[in-house]
């Protein structure tokens, strides 16, 4: 129980990271960082103390193994988190060389 | 044959970028024939759907176990709103997108977006659905930023990071139902749910769910990101994301989980209600101020899909058929408005309204059109808003739910009052000195405008059989309920 809590913990951290701080690459290594508790969380469902790895043979029948679905899940989820972190990184690029700034109080063009 | 709905824009997207290497026209050419295609094959769905539920399974592994992709009646309505407005937003791209370089990559993310959207909506995992929504958003964040000036980068900045806070409450969401019942396919979790002891995870996920979805539906708490968002974009992807993606991303994937898998009851059925009520009244009270016509037609985004939350929130037959017809017509219209908007920046260079002015003679057909979206979206009689949103205050009386029906009549009334603003502003007045040698929009985005407003003017004088053969079995999925597990695993 107390990794599950741990892991909210993780989370909370990126969500205050991502409202809070200014910075907006310090919005995206927020972002980042609830993404990987998400992850984590993923993989504590699936986790159990002494698993083994799931693959079925005749002879030695596996009684306690880890279960393989979430992993499989977390894969995807890493991949399409890493395509939105580059798409994030490169737009703040190009907001760099408009603004000359990452203050999100300076980037302020729009009235929200 | 459910797979073509992914295949066919994925496959376009992938050689679109190659095509172009060897003639940029190409690019063109098969985004349109696969946005046609789509549409041909959407529309042949409602003939499928006559012999019933339609699954494929994914690699021949049945249910539990493999992937499946499902079309009901449900999925039917949505996938004609996808096709529809996106092979009519490429027509109008052919001559629109001319204004900006590199095309072919308009077309491809164009292409992305569509295949996202499909597979979200054909999907019957929940995982998978999941993934394409991702899909959708990637491709959506980046047409945003297409223009890459100033504003449009901003605004997709703030999009991408509320999207993506959406994502990962919906992945966490999706992750404790997983952890409650150990599977994905969503009539597998249904049915594991209905047998299951109720717990404390599911009423957590269902929370994380409405907030997700909420935020990609720009319900009002979460708006902040809508009005910024959607005139950033070019025109014709506008349209897509007014018209279409705030409705399936958001609307679509959240009555599909909250009905059919976790299960709808009161306590839903209020927070719906309520903030139905609050997206249609915040939302057009700041549309009415707006000088920006991109702008004032996103917050009516808000108002409009106010009204649908609200109607599928009243839990009851001519409610949820009511909402869907809604869902429905808005994409037509509030498509066509921005088709309208993008016509008029095209010509006139600019989209405020107190610089436009005495388009009816320089323009006819875009303030042709723009006259039937208005008059559609304010609920004049014989188009196509008016019989929807006539059915939602008639389903909100029947519900006993008198406030709820008197916001919708005075939601409506001020909406008139804003698009009489629109016209008056743009169209009717005298023009200006600066506005002397103003050309008409030209041909394909007149074809795709018209279109919009024959099929506008056509709902609304065949609105009973349209019901009956499009909405009526949609309507029928959600009311079904949780039984919509028992269709698809055949127990």
């Amino acid at each position: 129980m107390s990794l599950y809590i741990l892991c909210l913990i993780l989370f909370a951290i990126g969500l205050y990271c991502l409202i809070v701080k200014k910075n907006l690459i310090k919005k995206i290594v927020g972002l980042g960082i609830a993404e990987y508790a998400v992850n984590l969380f993923f993989i504590l469902l699936g986790y159990t103390k002494g698993g083994e790895a799931p693959i079925l043979s005749k002879d030695t029948p596996i009684t306690n193994f880890v279960d393989p679905l979430p992993q499989a899940l977390i894969l995807t989820s890493i991949v399409i988190g890493l395509g939105v972190t580059a798409l994030m990184v490169a737009i703040t690029v190009r907001i760099y060389e408009k603004y000359r700034t990452f203050d999100i109080n300076e980037i302020r063009r729009l009235k929200g | 044959m459910l797979p073509v709905f992914v295949i066919i824009p994925l496959g376009a997207a992938f050689l679109i970028p190659i095509l172009a290497k060897f003639r940029q026209g190409l690019a063109a050419f098969v985004a349109n024939l696969a946005a046609g295609l789509l549409l041909f094959f959407s529309i042949c769905s409602i003939y499928w759907l006559k012999g019933g539920l339609k699954i494929y399974y994914v690699g021949g592994w049945p249910p539990p176990f493999g992937i499946c992709m499902v079309l009901d009646g449900l999925t039917v309505l949505v996938l004609l709103v996808i096709n529809l407005i996106g092979f009519l937003a490429l027509v109008y791209s052919l001559d629109y997108i001319k204004r900006y370089s590199s095309a072919y990559l308009y077309y491809t993310l164009f292409c992305l977006l569509l295949a996202g959207l499909n597979g979200l909506v054909i999907s019957g995992d929940l995982f998978n659905l999941f993934v394409f929504l991702e899909i959708t958003s990637i491709a959506c964040y980046s047409l945003i930023a297409f223009g890459t000036e100033a504003e449009e980068l901003e605004a997709a900045f703030k999009y991408l990071v509320l999207g993506s806070v959406a994502d990962i409450l919906i992945l966490l969401a999706i992750g404790m139902l997983l952890g409650c019942v150990s599977t994905l396919n969503m009539a597998d979790i249904s049915r594991s749910l209905n047998t299951a002891v109720s717990s404390n995870l599911i009423l957590y996920s269902t929370a994380l769910f409405i907030t997700g979805f909420g935020l990609k539906t720009a319900l009002v708490p979460l708006h902040a990101w809508l009005p910024d968002a959607h005139p950033a974009a070019p025109a014709p992807m506008s349209a897509m994301l007014s018209g279409v993606v705030i409705k399936i991303a958001g609307v679509y994937a959240l009555i599909r989980v909250i009905f059919n898998i976790i299960g709808f009851n009161l306590v839903i059925s209020q927070i719906f209600i309520w903030l139905g009520i609050l997206s249609m009244g915040v939302g057009v009270l700041l549309a009415i101020g707006q000088w920006d016509f991109k702008r004032l037609l996103a917050y009516h985004s808000i108002s409009q899909i106010g009204y649908v939350v609200f109607a599928i929130g009243l839990g009851t037959p001519l409610g949820i058929t009511a909402g869907l017809f809604h869902l429905f017509n808005h994409s037509l219209f509030k498509s066509l408005l921005f088709l309208n908007s993008g016509a008029v920046e095209y010509s006139t260079g600019t989209r405020r309204l107190e610089k436009l002015g005495g388009l009816y003679q320089s323009m006819p057909t875009t303030s042709a059109t723009s006259l039937v979206a208005s008059l559609s979206i304010a609920g004049i009689p014989p188009f196509c808003g008016f019989w929807s949103k006539l059915l939602i205050i008639i389903a909100s009386f029947q519900a006993n739910n008198i406030v709820g029906a008197i916001v919708c009549i005075l939601v409506a009334m001020v909406t008139l009052a804003s698009f009489l603003k629109v016209q008056k502003y743009a169209f009717m007045r005298k023009a200006g000195q600066a506005l002397t040698n103003i050309k008409e929009a030209p041909g394909f985005m007149k074809f795709s405008m018209l279109a919009l407003a024959m099929l506008c003017i056509l709902v609304g004088i065949f609105f009973v059989p349209f019901v009956d053969t499009i909405i009526k079995p949609a309507a029928a999925v959600l009311l079904e309920g949780t039984g919509y597990a028992r269709r698809i695993l055949g127990v």
